[in-house]
């Protein structure tokens, strides 16, 4: 009797373990996770992108769009960023191709153009609250320098994820952990260029048709 | 850590595709998504910067379209988004997501603008109304 009790109860203790494995489920969680938070991402600047939809023509009878946005300066800075997010590209066929010297080589090219964006949109916003058109002067300006600012946030971000993980694969290889914080980096990085184009068709483009 | 990508392919059931499953795309995907992400970056800037179009709203539309145009090829060509992609649950949450950005924005616009149609044009009249 006692006999067969403990075999039921082994027998249920097995088949529950075995579901339980079979449940729990591994496989590139980390992935899903990170797209999960790249989807929370999307919704604070779906946030932002509302706030600007809604303020972005109330200028307090300061300047508008029209006004202040130098087009050919947003076009330069898309392009820094549309490469960057090729380069990104290259860096991870290099390291799908297990060749660490190439990775790295397309990842300081990311890292470059970056910068470079960075730069320039902080050239812009010295620029324009040099000119007295700062995010305290109106409400379109307030949501302008909150969406774009966070923006630029992320990529500072980015690029100091970057860096850090050059110096990572430097000192260990393309060893499972580095492959996988790449992949995370890459969603992150190709996750920005899709909001940028948010920015430069909602804010720039449309900004300027006053 | 580096055993989980070996031993829990649990929906796959075999070990001879790729060391690391997660999507990446060849350099031929790379290179059609950086092609078509500039030429959908040159329309809408060479659109407004050319003053091409004179009607706004309809160069407004061109321009949103475009660039939803232009975010399709980024997911498909740099996210690798594909049904398939995590057994269907990048897609879900995307689309989980999208719901609630086009609730969000659409909402927004739609309140706020009736609200600022009932309320800033302060009608001369105003005192007649009962």
């Amino acid at each position: 009797m006692s006999n067969t009790h403990t075999a039921t109860a082994a027998g249920i203790r097995t088949s529950e373990s075995y579901y339980l494995k079979e449940e729990h489920h591994p496989e590139n969680g980390t992935m899903l996770g990170f797209w999960m938070y790249l989807m929370s991402d999307c919704l604070l600047f779906a946030m932002l992108f509302a706030a600007y939809g809604v303020l972005g023509r109330h200028y307090a009878a300061g300047p508008s769009g029209a006004d202040l946005f130098d087009l050919k300066l947003v076009a330069v800075n898309t392009a820094f960023l549309l490469l960057s997010s090729i380069t990104y590209g290259f860096a991870m066929l290099a390291m799908h191709s297990k060749r660490l010297g190439k990775t790295l080589f397309w990842l300081g090219i990311t890292g470059i153009f970056g910068l470079a964006f960075l730069s320039l949109e902080i050239y812009e916003f010295v620029h324009l609250i040099h000119e007295g058109a700062g995010p305290q002067r109106s409400a379109f300006l307030t949501s302008f320098f909150a969406l774009v600012g966070t923006h630029g946030l992320h990529v500072t971000f980015g690029t100091i994820w970057l860096v850090t993980l050059m110096f990572q694969l430097k000192k260990h290889g393309l060893v499972p952990e580095n492959k996988r914080r790449m992949n995370c980096l890459s969603l992150f990085w190709h996750f920005l260029d899709v909001v940028w184009i948010g920015v430069f068709t909602f804010v720039y483009l449309m900004g300027t048709l006053v | 850590m580096s055993n989980h990508n070996h031993d829990a392919h649990a929906h796959h059931g075999d070990h001879d595709h790729h060391e690391d499953d997660t999507p990446h795309g060849s350099l031929y995907d790379y290179v059609v998504g950086f092609v078509l992400s500039v030429i959908l970056t040159a329309i809408p800037f060479w659109l407004v910067m050319g003053k091409v179009i004179d009607d706004k709203t309809v160069l407004s539309l061109i321009l949103l379209g475009i660039g939803a145009v232009q975010i399709v090829v980024h997911m498909v060509y740099f996210l690798h988004m594909s049904p398939k992609s995590q057994g269907g649950w990048n897609l879900m949450a995307l689309i989980f997501t999208l719901v609630l950005v086009v609730i969000t924005m659409a909402g927004s616009m739609w309140v706020m603008y009736h609200l600022h149609s009932n309320m800033m044009p302060m009608p001369v009249n105003m005192n007649s109304m009962p």
